[in-house]
């Protein structure tokens, strides 16, 4: 008796979703980003299209880092409090995209003006070519008053804002409308509020095309695994063919990683887990590879050596497409 | 077709005798119908029955048990493809691997190293692989006696040829070890396991893997367990799935077993990051040439994550744990009886040595801001909790004031109202309790 052949051929695709804007297409981007357009599960390209590896994004920002694991504040020690540096850097640290986070505009860190953030855009973007993700403050008021300047200030250059949610997506979406930008649609752990959450920004002209989703993240032993099942579900729908679960995923690491305790407790405190500056980058890491798996095709870091060893690790997953193709 | 559980029924002795772990004769059968036991957990099945169900009756992937006693490790016997489809059963083994010619005290006390805890379970390592690097099968012998000795683990024994796994294999029979001869099993090992009654390890492609199970097979063995060999975690990612669907969705005996990967990559951050991905992607036991914690725990780490019930709130009882021997002036801490909340809190205060009281408000096992964005962790809930409690008669006055997580500071005024009492806002992270402890919390009471 043969081996069966248990390969599986989906009916749906997830779509395929382009950050960035070239000169050409009418930004000031040296290159672009493209996630999605899978047929398979992740990696599993011997039986679907898998057709681009997963992109990183390292995190930057204008609030203060001192809540920032002492791991990761050593590698951006000498660029924090400089965007237009720390961006450069991130292309060196080998980033597909930068993402910038606003945090800074939250009353609680420094409440930077709407016209501030605006310029942040600005500049980060008149600093590197690489394209751009923005992730507002997790606080409505304050995104509703930053977010709208910022997308204006990027207009033409086609970057990732967020965050839409149910009970605050108006705003965003009509300003990610108006200047041409993707969104990042956010519904906590949970599919059936993500697709509702979808068909909201639908009604008021968003293109499902143009969705990248955040189911909220938690890093690997603190609350990973249920945002990985979240998404494992999500993906089996999208690839069954439902147009309200194919919008890429994107996951917020980073900024995870801090609260883990067996990722950045100090070794006097913890020598039983071995050395921190082993432990800290490899935990986000792996906290990456894992969201990769469950279906995650956008991760934004912290760490630029968790990216490099993430990206390291999915290049021995990540096939190449198919050479006959 | 299917067998059903009333099919079953009727071959059972059915006196309800629950010697297979399930209270009824009907209650075991439909667990065999759905293929969550196997009928040879019936010590009274006759062999007529067996006959009668066959092959029918057997899970699709086989439970292989490696190791003996209390440590015995189970592996295999999954049902599903995607943990929230049902569950994943059997969490994976880690295992550490030991060449005959290491330093084997050195080697035994690193791994004794990796015995750790973690919200309340064990989660360290818990395989040994000994590997006959020297080339001599009584070499071999030696090093996983004295492993066995020293750390008392299933073990899986690693060799280039059979006749060099004879000596331990035949020594350490009663420890039940899996055997595992590269590129085999050649004729030769069918032999010994067969003669042993040990498990084996078949090695190779899917197809080679198909052909050397039925061999040994029908040489009497009966628990197996499969390995793509050396190939990129890309091959091993395509044998894992694949094996695994043949198995569950097709119920295609020879591959019905589970699967032993083992991380090839030389780095140890890329062996790390590739383990993980083993643990989460269907391994049944990951094999690591590396002892150093650092690497090891992330892998821990996520084979705990990933064997969680999705089905069942993982929580602690809900109450008021006494820590330390706490008095009347002590600090009451307010979480909720999530036991990834629980824990971490617990462990700042065991580490603070502070003598202290932390009640666990029944949010039916969620986080802090999981429980209060569901209603379950608001300020009646926490009201209700510490007067059901009583645990304010154990304090003295001055001190009945909860601490609560930083992270909902937002009910401390509503709660305060509605105790009638100072509410104390403690920390966000846990981290900061043992810092909160000494700084602020002594000013904060008293009066
Ligand atoms: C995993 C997760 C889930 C899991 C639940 C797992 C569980 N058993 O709780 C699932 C998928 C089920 C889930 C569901 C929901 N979730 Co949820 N979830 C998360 C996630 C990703 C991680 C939570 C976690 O495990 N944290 C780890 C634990 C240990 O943290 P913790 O309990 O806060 O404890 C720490 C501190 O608070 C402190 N601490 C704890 N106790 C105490 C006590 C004292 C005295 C002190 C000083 C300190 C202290 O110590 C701990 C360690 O530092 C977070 C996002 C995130 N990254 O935090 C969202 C998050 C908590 N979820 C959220 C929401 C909204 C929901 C839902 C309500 C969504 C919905 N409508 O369906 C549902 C509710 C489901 C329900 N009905 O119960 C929101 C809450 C928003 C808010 N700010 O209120 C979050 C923040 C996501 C987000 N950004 O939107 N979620
Ligand atoms: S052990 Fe056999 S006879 Fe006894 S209850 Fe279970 S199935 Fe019935």
């Amino acid at each position: 008796m043969p081996v069966p052949d248990v390969s599986e051929r989906l009916s749906g695709a997830i779509n395929e979703v382009t950050i960035g804007a070239t000169e050409e297409q009418g930004g000031s981007r040296t290159r672009t980003v493209t996630i999605g357009g899978e047929t398979s599960f992740p990696m599993l390209s011997f039986e679907g299209r898998y057709p681009h590896p997963p992109a990183f994004a390292l995190q930057i920002t204008a609030a203060d880092v001192d809540d920032w694991h002492a791991e990761a504040k050593k590698h951006v020690a000498d660029v924090a409090g400089d965007l237009e540096k720390w961006a450069g850097k991130c292309e060196e640290w080998g980033a597909d995209l930068i993402c910038l986070d606003l945090a800074a505009a939250h009353p609680d860190s420094g409440g930077r003006s709407p016209e501030q953030c605006a310029d942040d855009v600005k500049r980060v973007l008149g600093a590197s070519g690489l394209p751009l993700v923005v992730w507002g403050t997790d606080t409505d008021e304050v995104d509703n008053n930053i977010l709208p300047k910022c997308t204006q200030a990027a207009a033409g250059e086609n970057c990732l804002f967020g965050t839409a949610k149910e009970l605050n997506y108006r705003t965003l979406a009509a300003s990610c409308l108006a200047d041409s930008h993707k969104i990042i649609a956010e519904a906590p752990s949970d599919i059936n509020l993500s697709k509702q959450l979808h068909i909201l920004l639908k009604d008021v002209g968003v293109n499902l095309q143009d969705i990248i989703m955040h189911p909220t993240t938690g890093a690997l032993g603190f609350g990973m695994v249920y945002i990985y099942t979240t998404i494992e579900r999500g993906r089996i729908a999208g690839l069954s063919g439902d147009t309200l679960m194919q919008q890429p995923v994107v996951v917020n690491i980073g900024k995870e990683i801090g609260r883990v305790k067996e990722a950045v407790s100090p070794e006097e405190e913890s020598p039983q887990w071995g050395k921190v500056q082993v432990r800290a980058p490899l935990w986000e890491a792996a906290t990456a590879v894992g969201y990769v798996e469950a279906g995650a095709e956008l991760l934004v870091l912290r760490n630029p050596e968790a990216l490099q060893q993430a990206k390291t690790a999915l290049e021995a997953l990540w096939p190449k497409p198919p050479e006959s193709a | 077709m299917a067998v059903t559980g009333l099919d079953i029924y009727k071959l059972l002795p059915q006196t309800n005798c629950a010697d297979c772990g399930v209270p009824t004769c009907l209650a075991f059968a439909m667990k065999v119908a759905a293929k969550q036991a196997a009928l040879d957990d019936c010590p009274h099945v006759s062999e007529e029955s067996k006959e009668a169900l066959g092959t029918a009756s057997q899970p699709p992937q086989k439970l292989v048990t490696i190791g003996s006693g209390d440590s015995a490790l189970k592996i295999g016997n999954e049902t599903v493809m995607f943990r929230h489809e049902e569950k994943f059963h059997h969490p994976c083994g880690i295992a550490v691997l030991v060449n005959d010619t290491d330093d084997l005290d050195a080697k035994a006390a690193a791994i004794k190293n990796l015995f750790l805890e973690r919200m309340g379970q064990n989660i360290g390592v818990d395989v040994v692989a000994v590997r006959c690097g020297s080339g001599d099968g009584q070499k071999l012998k030696d090093a996983a006696m004295k492993m066995q000795a020293a750390l008392n683990l299933p073990m899986v024994l690693i060799a280039e040829s059979a006749d060099k796994l004879q000596a331990a294999a035949e020594g350490l029979a009663e420890a039940r070890p899996l055997l595992w001869e590269r590129n085999g099993p050649s004729d030769a090992l069918v032999e010994l396991g067969a003669r042993t009654g040990l498990p084996i390890v078949v090695e190779g492609d899917l197809d080679k893997c198909d052909g050397d199970v039925q061999k040994a097979r029908q040489a009497g063995i009966e628990e197996m367990v499969l390995c793509p060999g050396e190939v990129t975690p890309r091959g091993a990612l395509q044998f894992l799935t694949m094996s695994r669907r043949a198995a569950l969705k097709r119920t295609y005996r020879p591959l019905g077993y589970p699967v032993l990967a083992y991380a090839w990559s030389q780095d140890p951050v890329q062996l790390s990051l590739e383990a993980c991905h083993y643990v989460l992607k269907y391994g049944s036991i990951v094999v690591l040439d590396e002892d150093r914690p650092e690497y090891v725990l992330p892998v821990l780490v996520a084979r705990q994550s990933v064997y969680v019930d999705p089905q069942v709130p993982v929580q602690v009882e809900a109450k008021v744990h006494e820590i330390n021997e706490p008095h009347d002036k002590s600090p009451l801490l307010v979480t909720t009886n999530f036991s990834l909340t629980y824990y971490c809190v617990l462990g700042e205060v065991e580490a603070s040595r502070v003598p202290t009281r932390i009640l666990t408000v029944d949010t039916e096992g969620t986080s802090v801001l999981t429980a209060w964005a569901a209603d379950k962790f608001g300020p009646e809930q926490i009201k209700e909790a510490i007067e059901k409690s009583g645990v304010f008669d154990q304090l003295a006055e001055g001190y009945q004031k909860p601490v609560i997580p930083g992270l909902v500071a937002v009910i401390s005024g509503e709660l305060s109202e509605e105790l009638g009492r100072k509410v104390i806002v403690g920390p966000r992270e846990a981290g900061g309790i043992r810092r909160f402890f000494n700084s602020e919390w002594p000013t904060l009471v008293g009066s």
